[in-house]
């Protein structure tokens, strides 16, 4: 029996290669410093829908809320195998939180034909967990977060183990279910040669009005509108077109989107600076190492 | 959500499993409590479960005003589904202004759940709480006595402080270890107060098949002296030099995500962002870097002794003694010294 997925995926901030500072000096995250990247745990999602198209059919779409330059990773997850790519953004998105994240992303997902939602655990720009239980939520569909490997997919029923505290338990449930997956369940594959020959060329309406724009610089508005409709159509006749919907083709409520549709808000932001008060440089050699012991035994911190 | 209630009281999710708290909802309760004094509110947990009533007067103890009980056989085991709706209809009875969960693999389970569906805020893996005024920039509002919720974010980069001055109830959940365990005082009085939860078989949207839990093998949290080993240590047999070292000072070993990555040593043993955070009196870091994910776990020790023979290595920003130097040489000679005067 085939199973359709759908996958969400973020493109985040490399936050464990930062170059440089990760603060501008105004107190914004200096995003030049942080290269964009496919989250980890995103691509454990991702391969675990493969896997159940390769086992058993159906079909998988990566989905995605972001900056237009998200495309980027629907290309890779298409180049890994994904059958559909979709793009929600929208400048209305920009300061979600994650109550209004998952809002937008449940929008977009009730256009889809599901059994099985697909999530990483956590996205590591935040670390939160917390879009894939309350997609589930407003879904209205069952969450297990924390799998750790997916163990039976039958008669409309999923069996997997989850992590639990200082263990695991297996659980089994009725689809469609919601699953956020770790980084045990899987090895994520590379992109495939043959998908990437096939997909170089994907482009999302935006990107593609973005290359027609700096091209033709010399020509009138009416010139360019119709060399950007054109190609647009050619992409979507070879099946090469990244969806992109806005939150008007999402039919959302917009002031559950966005920062109106954020309770949560930012009162401060401290780069972090740690320093040890007092400190002092020990001499690599025998004395130097016998005093300081020394000292930590005087004070009790050595008992 | 609910609207702003300022008589709202402060609530702490008293997670418990196979009928015994966890760690993380206790060690909530002293900062709870102080932001309960500090709001001029009631302190209450939540205890749900299937007899746990027991539990409830230890969490008077460690410093609830109230307990509430809700007990039911399909709260036996936790789901998220069957916990989330109980405790979204008892937020919508009692309009509390904060809800706390530890963020424990439930808690942040739990805690979403509850969010999405009362449509409230929610911070996650917070590690430390205050209460302070905020103005909105724009328009010069200021909203007073909020909850300040301090995460870090961007690996641990960033230290962000998070509010919610509209929808309510404020809710955060907060990362284990990073707030000490108070002592209970068996002296304390405390109301228990018995609610019930409207739940059917329906509601269990997930069959728990088998279930396995093991101790860790380290409580690193308890432990005075922390001896961590990083990828510098080099190799999973040289790592008994940490093992040498944490033995000669009845310390527990410990390592970053790094060593951990390698094999060096199990998982239980790591201390940083997504491992333990650990508070000792002294920690030793051995051929750690000192990346700031690691950092996030340990700069609270009281003294940090750093070797590393890498004269920038972050890890020596923190450090109260800092030995540049190959860690092959300079161990022996701790255990050396420490020997001769133990």
């Amino acid at each position: 029996m085939p199973y359709n997925c759908v996958c969400l995926i973020k493109q985040v901030p490399d936050t464990k290669k930062i170059s440089g500072q990760a603060m501008n000096d105004d107190g914004t995250v200096n995003r030049a410093a942080l290269p964009a990247i496919f989250n980890p745990e995103d691509l454990n999602a991702l391969e675990t829908a493969l896997q159940i198209k390769e086992r058993y059919g159906g079909t998988v779409t990566a989905i995605t809320m972001g900056l237009p330059s998200a495309a980027d990773i629907l290309r890779e997850s298409l180049y890994r195998g994904a059958d559909d790519a979709i793009l929600v953004t929208d400048r209305k998105c920009a300061a979600s939180d994650t109550l209004a994240t998952s809002y937008i992303i449940s929008c977009a997902v009730k256009k889809l034909d599901y059994d099985i939602v697909l999530c990483g655990r956590q996205a590591i720009d935040g670390d939160t967990a917390q879009v894939g239980p309350q997609l589930a939520e407003k879904l209205g569909i069952t969450p297990i977060t924390y799998m750790e490997e997916l163990q039976e997919l039958a008669n409309g029923r999923i069996t997997v183990r989850r992590a639990i505290e200082n263990g695991w338990q297996k659980v089994r449930t009725k689809l469609p279910v919601l699953l956020t997956v770790t980084d045990e369940a899987n090895e994520p594959r590379v992109p495939a040669a043959k998908f990437i020959m096939k997909y170089k060329n994907a482009m999302a309406p935006i990107e593609v009005e973005k290359a027609i724009r700096n091209d033709n610089t010399a020509l009138d508005e009416q010139a360019v509108k119709q060399l950007i409709e054109d190609e647009i159509r050619v992409l979507e006749e070879k099946n090469l077109l990244i969806k992109q919907w806005d939150l008007g083709f999402l039919e959302a409520d917009i002031n559950w989107c966005g920062r109106s549709g954020s309770p949560t808000k930012v009162h401060r932001i401290q780069s972090v600076i740690l320093t040890a008060k007092g400190s002092k440089e020990v001499e690599p050699t025998e004395s130097g190492v016998s005093d300081m012991v020394h000292e930590l035994i005087k004070e009790k911190t050595i008992a | 959500m609910i609207s702003v209630n300022r008589q709202g009281e402060v609530w702490v999710f008293a997670e418990q499993n196979e009928g015994k708290l966890a760690d993380t909802p206790l060690e909530l309760m002293s900062k709870a409590r102080k932001l309960a004094d500090k709001l001029g509110v009631k302190l209450a947990a939540v205890l749900m479960g299937d007899q746990v009533s027991e539990l409830a007067e230890r969490l008077v103890q460690y410093g609830a005003d109230k307990v509430y009980l809700i007990e039911h056989h399909l709260l036996e085991h936790y789901q998220a589904n069957t916990y989330a709706k109980t405790l979204h209809d008892l937020i919508h009875k009692y309009e509390p202004q904060v809800v706390l969960c530890g963020a424990t693999i439930n808690g942040r389970d739990l805690a979403p759940r509850v969010a999405s569906s009362v449509k409230a805020g929610l911070t996650a893996d917070c590690t430390d709480l205050q209460i302070g005024d905020h103005e909105v920039k724009a328009t010069k509002e200021v909203h007073k006595n909020l909850l300040f919720q301090v995460r870090p974010a961007f690996g641990g980069n960033i230290i962000a402080t998070i509010i919610n001055y509209d929808r309510w109830p404020q809710m955060a959940t907060v990362r284990e270890g990073v707030m000490p365990m108070p002592e209970p005082d068996v002296s304390r009085k405390g109301q228990i107060v018995e609610e019930k939860a409207t739940l059917t078989k329906e509601d269990l949207l997930v069959e728990i098949l088998d279930q396995h839990t093991r101790p860790k093998k380290v409580d690193l949290k308890a432990a005075r002296v922390i001896v961590a080993g990083g990828a510098g240590v080099g190799s999973k047999d040289n790592f008994r030099v940490i093992w040498d070292l944490a033995n000669a000072l009845g310390a527990a070993p410990a390592a970053t995500r790094a060593a951990v990555d390698l094999g060096f040593i199990d998982k239980d043993h790591q201390v940083g962002q997504t491992g333990t955070t650990v508070r000792p009196s002294l920690y030793i870091a051995a051929g750690v870097s000192g990346a700031i994910q690691h950092q996030a776990g340990m700069s609270d020790s009281q003294k940090i002794i750093a070797i590393n023979n890498d004269p920038d290595a972050p890890i020596f920003q923190i450090a109260h003694y800092k030995i540049c130097g190959d860690l092959n040489d300079i161990v022996p000679k701790m255990i050396k010294a420490i020997k001769e005067r133990i």
